[in-house]
């Protein structure tokens, strides 16, 4: 039985030293059959294991992770969440992300962290003003927040921010979204991890899976390397593994995966109380809770697995960043890595069926799916669960490919790739 | 940075080259006989391999001509540089 976290369980922890919380998750022995296998131990991953169990009731399910819990891009990232795409379906899919999260340390009883603190687009020319006019537009009619803002707006909200026409690429105006925001991405995997766990599911770490076995066009179960362990029903979440898993599976899809970097300063004072992210001169910033200044940078061009990125990359964000901001000029860089993204061709994610009965595979969120963590396991945990995709995910199947209905949010949702 | 060899110019810095994705995909001869699938994987679909890739880039600051590289995507080590219309090098074993 699970303690609940609360004001007391921490009065009574802080008397004993401490020394006798509970394990957050039991680390079991796999078994050598589920109901259903999650292959990923991410956020993603541990999220829709999450609501497998709580929405759908079904809890003899495992996740297996390669590597540890929130050891992948989850714990890579830079925590920015927020829902203002432009298209339809990408809007309502984010959307519902963001309403959970709204409620999710409650409904966790884990605090993630999830601080609203506004995320500013900026534009730098005429048409990134007209470009954003539009994506408020269209993210009002779609009920989601959104705001254009004048440089002045801009100057008076962040007053650290270069606004002077005589820059390089001066700021003309931002969008703003105020319920987007940050959350601390590690507490995401461990709160849904928890969750999960609690509820029955089994989470398995260092568990590769090195083969999905098939017979008549059914998965039987996966190859790992504690084993082979059996299930009717596998969803993949493996983010820039993806095409690898598929291919076990004798699938092709429509991936590449790049390397994409981010990097964190020393920590500082409070300085920068909000999110900026610039297409333009292309570099996002915030500052977490602890001071560190948290940077992201593009993807490399080149596809890659390393877990690393090339430095042409990392100075290319960093004059991004200091033509917004000077007075970083002299901040000190603590710490750099790179985490691989799945991109797909519309910069959309691919949620549901394959040509395979009882596999299912949720990936291709690219550069942006750390904001969709609770959204994209709510509806792959419904696509499992029901042998068929939600409303809200129906349109990121993998036929689109085919069919040619993309929902290409390239540029489009301010994604600053 | 990686260091990239190009057929004609010699090896340069990375910056000089833009990349151009997986080598050796064929536009179909008769798009019109192909289906809805069958186009999508010529237009989509990559195999995008955890190893041995082989690539296109072009020297785009340099003498801007394309080729074909041999490249691991984890250790990100060039195999081999090659010529459009040259065969891919053997698979090492």
């Amino acid at each position: 039985m699970m303690d609940r976290y609360s004001i007391f369980s921490l009065v009574r922890n802080a008397v004993s030293h401490h020394e006798k919380w509970q394990a957050a998750w039991r680390s079991p022995e796999p078994r050598r059959k589920y109901d259903v296998i999650i292959v990923g131990g991410g956020g993603h991953g541990l999220a829709t294991a999450y609501y497998l169990a709580k929405e759908h009731g079904i809890t003899n399910v495992a996740v297996l992770e390669k590597g540890w819990i929130g050891g992948g891009n989850t714990g890579r990232n830079t925590t920015i969440v927020r829902s203002n795409y432009l298209w339809d379906e990408a809007a309502h899919l984010y959307e519902k992300s963001l309403k959970l999260w709204e409620g999710l340390s409650r409904d966790l009883n884990y605090n993630v962290m999830f601080s609203p603190r506004g995320v500013l687009n900026l534009g730098h020319t005429l048409q990134d003003m007209r470009d954003i006019a539009r994506r408020v537009n269209a993210n009002r009619l779609n009920g989601i927040d959104g705001e254009v803002l004048t440089a002045a707006q801009v100057k008076a909200m962040v007053p650290i921010i270069n606004t002077s026409p005589a820059a390089r690429y001066p700021i003309l105006g931002a969008s703003l979204q105020r319920r987007g925001g940050v959350a601390r991405h590690d507490a995401v995997a461990w709160g849904f991890a928890r969750g999960a766990d609690a509820r029955g599911v089994d989470i398995v770490q260092n568990c590769e899976v090195t083969g999905i076995r098939r017979d008549g066009g059914h998965v039987t179960g996966v190859e790992t390397t504690r084993g082979f362990i059996s299930a009717r029903k596998i969803g993949v979440v493996t983010a820039g593994n993806s095409s690898v898993l598929a291919a076990m599976a004798g699938l092709r899809f429509p991936i590449e995966s790049h390397p994409l970097q981010a990097f964190v300063s020393e920590p500082v004072k409070p300085v920068l109380h909000t999110v900026v992210m610039s297409n333009a001169v292309h570099g996002y910033i915030s500052q977490s809770d602890k001071g560190d200044l948290v940077v992201g940078a593009g993807i490399d061009a080149y596809t890659g697995y390393g877990q690393r990125g090339s430095f042409p990359v990392i100075e290319h964000a960093v004059q991004a960043i200091l033509e917004l901001f000077p007075l970083f000029s002299r901040v000190r860089m603590n710490r750099q890595w790179g985490g691989i993204v799945d991109v797909c061709p519309d910069a959309c994610p691919i949620i549901g069926l394959t040509p395979v009965k009882g596999l299912y595979f949720n990936c291709g969120w690219g550069t942006g799916g750390f904001k969709a963590t609770p959204g994209s396991g709510w509806v792959f945990a419904h696509t499992i669960a029901q042998d068929r995709p939600h409303r809200l995910n129906a349109p990121f199947s993998l036929e689109r490919f085919a069919t040619g209905h993309l929902v290409d949010e390239h540029g489009a949702a301010g994604v600053a790739h | 940075m990686l260091q990239i060899t190009c057929p004609w110019c010699g090896p340069r810095d990375e910056t000089e080259f833009s990349y151009g994705g997986e080598a050796h995909i064929v536009r179909p001869n008769e798009p019109d006989a192909l289906t809805d699938e069958q186009w999508a994987d010529y237009l989509f679909m990559r195999t995008n391999p955890r190893g041995r890739h082989l690539e296109q880039w072009v020297h785009s600051a340099g003498c801007r001509r394309w080729f074909n590289v041999e490249r691991d995507t984890v250790s990100y080590r060039i195999g081999a540089v090659y010529r459009p219309g040259e065969a891919p090098p053997e698979r090492k074993q």
